[in-house]
């Protein structure tokens, strides 16, 4: 399925399936959306090729980026009107604790969406959603069909 | 980048790829390659592949895997900076895309750790298809230094 039809198909259905297969890193790294009480939650499978540090172990600091910013963007097209893929400006991850080699999680909130940019704010844990293990601040550019 | 002429540098630069990428699965799943070094610079190469690509119209690499590659660069140059080893972790990286990426090309990040302290080091770091002065993204991060378990001295901490 081409990704705009993924988009249109997700607004449709609520249902993140489509979207994750037509985006070919969101496959290779496990990550993938899912509805839960109205709200967008962003989950990274574990995998052993996730893994930054085999000695703690613990997972590399670049694969939660990649899950905050994923869900920034999966909360982006659930919420937006457009089907174009919302362009990052930036993104700043802050790692509050190591990441075990478990599940990953992910919970985003618009600090301010406007029509051209927004500011989102992730929050990416574990066991409890209440006890972050990184916290991201991403701006992203809201590309016109 | 940089050729290599001295077969000691290419013997080092094998080394180096034994520990930033070999000794990480994550870094290896990315096919990263170590590119160039100094003390205190390091870069490495993200290699385009499909199945790293984020938008399939564009056939553009996901942001992730270049945060990936930025993240792993940074904490490379930290470790060039150390008289000895020791653990460190990412306390905050931010990155700005500057203009957008192109599809079939790979992607290099040097890293310049510019400051080390006891316990905190700094890095400013740029993604480039391979035109320095035109990069992809722009990047700045902090690292903890974790104390070395054998030895609570801090002579493994140049300056």
């Amino acid at each position: 399925m081409r990704l705009r039809d993924a988009v249109v198909d997700l607004r449709q259905t609520g249902d993140f399936t489509s979207l994750q297969e037509a985006i070919p890193y969101a496959r290779f790294m496990g990550i993938s959306g899912e509805l839960v009480d109205d709200e967008v939650i962003g989950r990274m499978r574990y995998s052993d090729h996730l893994v930054g540090n085999a000695n703690v172990p613990a997972l590399h600091g670049g694969t939660l980026g990649a899950l905050m910013e994923s869900t920034a963007i999966f909360k982006l097209l659930w919420h937006g009107e457009t089907t174009a893929i919302p362009k990052t400006i930036n993104i700043t991850v802050e790692y509050l604790r190591g990441a075990r080699p478990q599940d990953v999680f992910a919970r985003a909130e618009f600090t301010r969406r406007g029509r051209r940019v927004a500011n989102v704010r992730v929050f990416a844990y574990q066991d409890d959603p209440d006890c972050p293990i990184a916290v991201a601040t991403a701006h992203f550019l809201l590309v016109q069909d | 980048m940089a050729e290599s002429f001295l077969p000691q540098k290419d013997e080092i630069r094998r080394r180096l790829e034994g520990r930033y990428v070999g000794a990480v699965p994550h870094n290896q799943a990315l096919g990263l390659r170590v590119v160039d070094y100094r003390p205190e610079h390091l870069s490495l190469a993200l290699p385009y592949r499909a199945d790293l690509v984020g938008n399939p119209e564009t056939e553009v690499l996901h942001g992730g895997c270049i945060t990936s590659l930025i993240d792993a660069t940074c904490g490379g140059a930290v470790i060039m900076s150390l008289a000895a080893p020791r653990r460190i972790a990412t306390l905050d990286l931010r990155i700005d895309y500057v203009r957008p990426a192109l599809p079939h090309q790979e992607v290099i990040c040097g890293a310049h750790c510019y400051k080390v302290t006891r316990h905190v080091a700094f890095v400013r770091a740029k993604a480039h298809h391979g035109d320095k002065a035109n990069p992809i993204a722009t990047a700045s991060g902090t690292f903890v230094i974790f104390p070395d378990e054998g030895r609570r001295t801090e002579d493994g901490v140049p300056k």
